[in-house]
């Protein structure tokens, strides 16, 4: 007799049954609620950005602001030609990429190919702490340490400067470069690398003909992550970079980047609604669309790079 | 076992023709059905892995499901509790009763479903948590809070799978400080804790030794006056000590089902004797 | 011989690899350097500023009398309210993308948005609160504006970490749950949480170290630099955070602020580093404990 009882159960919806059913399904939607926030995160930030930009660009036009070169919103006469904010985004991303691409590769290919594992097990944590080091940090490091050697061997150098921005900068994004670039050399097979040895290469050989070529896209996916970063920086090059917006290719002339100009803004009482405060969201959009199809680039290549390895 | 060419040639084919039916089977049939499997197909995205699978399951026997890997048991196993559910893109077609009932109809309680059918895994698995609640976890997610009807059930269970003069005094340790075999003991006692009516096992002593799998078998042995039992297994001389039935599968195909002493000592497929005794697989 | 031959056109092959090996010894070497000039820099420069009157006096305009205490107190109300709303919508949405997703366009779709929120800009946040959270939902230059701009700025990080730690629990566990008859929710609630706790914990504690450290998105919804008291109205109040102090005192000219930014650096850093040893100290102890 329960024999049948129970059976009835099995396909009987109700009582307890039903309540269980019905406190899942809630379950369901909280969680699903949660996942939610995320995609509302970006259609967000898109629609911000969109709506004020397009407020802004009913009096400026999108020629002007793509070409033009010169830079003063907040002062008369004003001009928005967002080039030199480019120039000095340009000038701090290149010049960190260039004191952080060989150090991180080079760390990365010491910690997967020579390092004892103690060695790595010292070195790999630190570097977590270098990476959690907040970015003001960095910029007061910039200001009140690197900026005066600087300013010491170059004599020529004005305050700010973008090259200790870039130096700063290009320690802050090294942890990127070798955390990442270091999984992907590890996760080069061994039997290439035994392959090349057979050969009776050395271990140079090997390195840099065979297991470096074969990581190649995932190194090229964390430089693209860390020029990335280096774009998107804000603090440091806020303190060190200065508050000038210039067409210039040198180092050692104060500039502004995209970013520092946003907080410049910001930290002043430009009145919501006024053109001068659309233009961060104008600038805004665009340090948005450049970092995204960057992040989009290296995500991809990423992607690539575990479906080959798994 | 490898062995010569000449297998394969006959084995691509495999024919199903209404196995139990012909064979000497009187003691078996006798019993009431408690599971019937009627014309199972069974997929993974495009791929088929079981094909037109009929199969009774007899009440308070053991039945055993051999064949070599891949060839669709441990798959129609898990279709009897619908554990193949937890896999994306799977489907079924066909019919799977349990006391005459539809297990794939719509508006089947799944969660229902596994309270009778329990399963015991080829690994054992024990929850990272003690021994008691282990044990107290299948009627604890049933709704049962008394602590005296909760100590109770995991003597009997712990007892049911003679498990108990071993862990009597530490029911309070974690589960994972036992050796292997007692793990699989204790996931026994686990499964028994919901009072189901199948017990289903995957290969349940294959990570064991012989030690260990002589006391899961006088386990299983004990069990089947209460339970009826399913039981995968690769291992020939398991399933002739433990089981009153066996199926044997072969790539997604049911070859041959009937009563293991018949089986074992005069089977009906030339591909099933090839296999039972060791020629591949 | 034409082995022996091969080998002698290359006879610089052994010091060549021996000193690209010293080489990338060498980088690695300046990575860590960098690491220690950058703490003995600021501790050396900002130790004899610290002092327990530092601590606990408001900001000022002298240099001798400023200390930390509003924005001490502003970054604990904001991690507070960034932990509230950023923890459980980060750790239901792994939940939901682990254990209830199934693989659909859906659920690529919500994993390539959250890895590339996780790599916008921090300022970009600001600017996504200074629209949302200010103007729109007139929320003002508060806390929990503030808050709230943070918690999506860690956001994808809480989820990537818990989905991880999620993935980590044996497929084993869940099929026991589910083989007994617990629903999907009992499984995860009594057995995959606390196995994945841990790992989340980690995640989490992470997350608002990040929160703690930044500027940026707080500069562009207003966190103000000069606040001579503590939030009283969460939803209304102006508020400051320990790395806006630090910006604030490192953007004067004068140098007696640039010792009292070291040394709210080094207030700064104690907190960070004490999170991060917890965080190390919880994944060293309940991490191996579980052994299969």
């Amino acid at each position: 007799m329960p024999q049948i009882a129970a059976t009835e159960v099995l396909i009987a919806s109700r009582g307890r049954c039903n309540l269980r059913t019905v406190f899942e399904g809630i379950l369901h939607a909280v969680l699903l609620a949660c996942a939610v926030v995320s995609i509302i995160t970006t259609v967000g930030i898109v629609l911000v950005l969109l709506l004020e930009s397009l407020q802004f660009f009913r009096d400026v036009s999108v020629w002007e602001f793509l070409t033009g070169t010169k830079w003063s919103p907040l002062l008369k006469p004003q001009h928005f030609g967002i080039l030199p904010l480019f120039c000095g985004t340009f000038l701090v991303a290149a010049g960190s990429s260039v004191i952080a691409i060989p150090i991180g590769l080079g760390t990365a290919i010491f910690l997967s190919e020579y390092a004892p594992p103690v060695v790595r097990d010292i070195v790999k944590p630190l570097l977590e702490v270098l990476a959690g080091i907040p970015s003001v940090v960095f910029g007061y490091l910039a200001v009140v340490f690197v900026s005066p050697i600087i300013k010491e061997l170059f004599p020529s150098a004005e305050v700010f400067n973008a090259a200790s921005a870039c130096i700063v900068v290009g320690f802050m994004i090294l942890p990127t470069i070798v955390s990442l670039s270091e999984d992907v050399l590890r996760s080069v097979p061994r039997s290439l690398r035994e392959a090349a040895y057979a050969l009776g290469a050395t271990k140079l050989d090997v390195t840099v003909g065979v297991v470096v070529p074969a990581a190649m896209s995932g190194i090229m996916a964390s430089f693209l992550l860390a020029i990335a970063r280096a774009v998107g920086e804000t603090m440091a090059v806020t303190l060190a970079a200065g508050a000038t917006p210039k067409l210039t290719l040198s180092f050692f002339e104060s500039i502004q980047t995209m970013t520092a100009y946003i907080v410049q803004v910001s930290q002043g009482d430009t009145p919501a609604g006024t053109l001068e405060y659309r233009t961060i969201f104008a600038v805004g959009l665009t340090l948005f669309i450049f970092t995204l199809s960057l992040n989009v680039v290296a995500q991809w290549i990423l992607n690539r790079v575990r479906e080959k390895y798994e | 076992m490898s062995e010569a060419a000449p297998i394969p040639l006959r084995v691509t084919t495999p024919t199903v023709r209404q196995p139990a039916v012909a064979r000497n089977v009187t003691e078996l049939s006798e019993r009431a059905k408690k599971v019937a499997a009627i014309d199972v197909d069974f997929f993974y995205g495009t791929h088929q892995a079981l094909h037109g699978i009929s199969l009774e399951v007899p009440e308070n026997c053991v039945t055993a499901l051999i064949g070599p890997s891949g060839c669709g048991k441990s798959t129609f196993l898990r279709c009897l509790n619908r554990m193949n559910d937890m896999i994306d893109e799977t489907a079924l077609k066909g019919q799977i009763l349990l006391d005459g009932i539809d297990i794939y109809q719509r508006g089947t309680d799944v969660v229902e479903l596994r309270k009778r059918v329990g399963m015991v895994f080829q690994k054992s698995n024990p929850f990272p948590k003690s021994i008691y609640e282990n044990v107290a976890y299948g009627p604890r997610v049933a709704g049962i809070k008394k602590r005296a009807v909760l100590d109770e059930i995991v003597e009997k269970c712990l007892q049911q799978s003679a498990l108990w003069d071993e862990v009597e005094n530490r029911l309070d340790d974690s589960a994972l400080q036992l050796s292997g075999g007692q793990q699989q003991r204790l996931c026994i006692a686990r499964a028994l804790a919901t009072n189901p009516d199948v017990l289903l096992m995957d290969e349940p002593a294959s990570a064991l030794d012989p030690k260990s799998t002589a006391a899961i078998e006088d386990l299983i042995f004990e069990l089947k006056s209460n339970y009826t039992i399913v039981i995968v297994t690769h291992n020939m001389q398991q399933a002739a000590r433990v089981s009153d039935q066996t199926a044997f599968f072969y790539e997604g195909h049911l070859v041959e089902v009937g009563s293991t002493t018949d089986m074992f000592t005069n089977p009906g497929e030339k591909k099933t004797e090839d296999y039972i005794t060791g020629r591949f697989g | 011989m034409k082995l022996h031959a091969h080998s002698k056109s290359r006879p610089y092959a052994k010091f060549a690899s021996t000193c690209f090996a010293v080489m990338c010894g060498f980088c690695t070497v300046l990575s860590v350097l960098v690491l220690l000039v950058v703490l003995w820099n600021i501790f050396s420069y900002g130790w004899s500023a610290l002092s327990w009157n530092f601590v606990t006096s408001w900001p000022s305009r002298f240099p001798a009398k400023s200390g930390i205490w509003s924005a001490l107190i502003g970054s604990l109300y904001l991690i507070g309210v960034t932990a509230v709303v950023s923890v459980p919508v980060g750790v239901g949405a792994a939940i939901y993308l682990e254990e209830y997703a199934p693989p659909s366009r859906w659920r690529t779709l919500v994993q390539v948005n959250i890895a590339n929120l996780a790599g916008v800009p921090s300022i970009v946040y600001g600017i996504l609160g200074l629209g949302l959270f200010v103007r729109m939902m007139h929320l003002n230059r508060s806390v929990i504006a503030g808050g709230l701009t943070l918690s999506l700025v860690v956001l994808p990080i809480i989820i990537l970490s818990a989905q991880e730690s999620l993935r980590a629990v044996p497929s084993t566990i869940r099929q026991a749950s589910y083989a007994l008859g617990a629903t999907r929710w009992q499984t995860i609630w009594h057995q995959l949480l606390p196995v994945a706790l841990p790992g989340i914990l980690t995640g989490v504690i992470l997350s608002l170290s990040r929160a703690l450290g930044e500027a940026a998105p707080l500069v562009v919804v207003g966190a103000a630099t000069f606040v001579a008291f503590t939030p009283e109205n969460l939803m209304t109040d102006e508020f400051s955070a320990l790395p806006i102090q630090i910006f604030n005192w490192t953007e004067q000219p004068q140098k007696d602020f640039h010792q009292l930014a070291a040394a709210g650096i080094i207030v700064l850093l104690v907190v960070l580093i004490s999170m991060n040893a917890l965080a190390i100290i919880l994944r060293q102890r309940f991490g191996k404990k579980v052994k299969w």
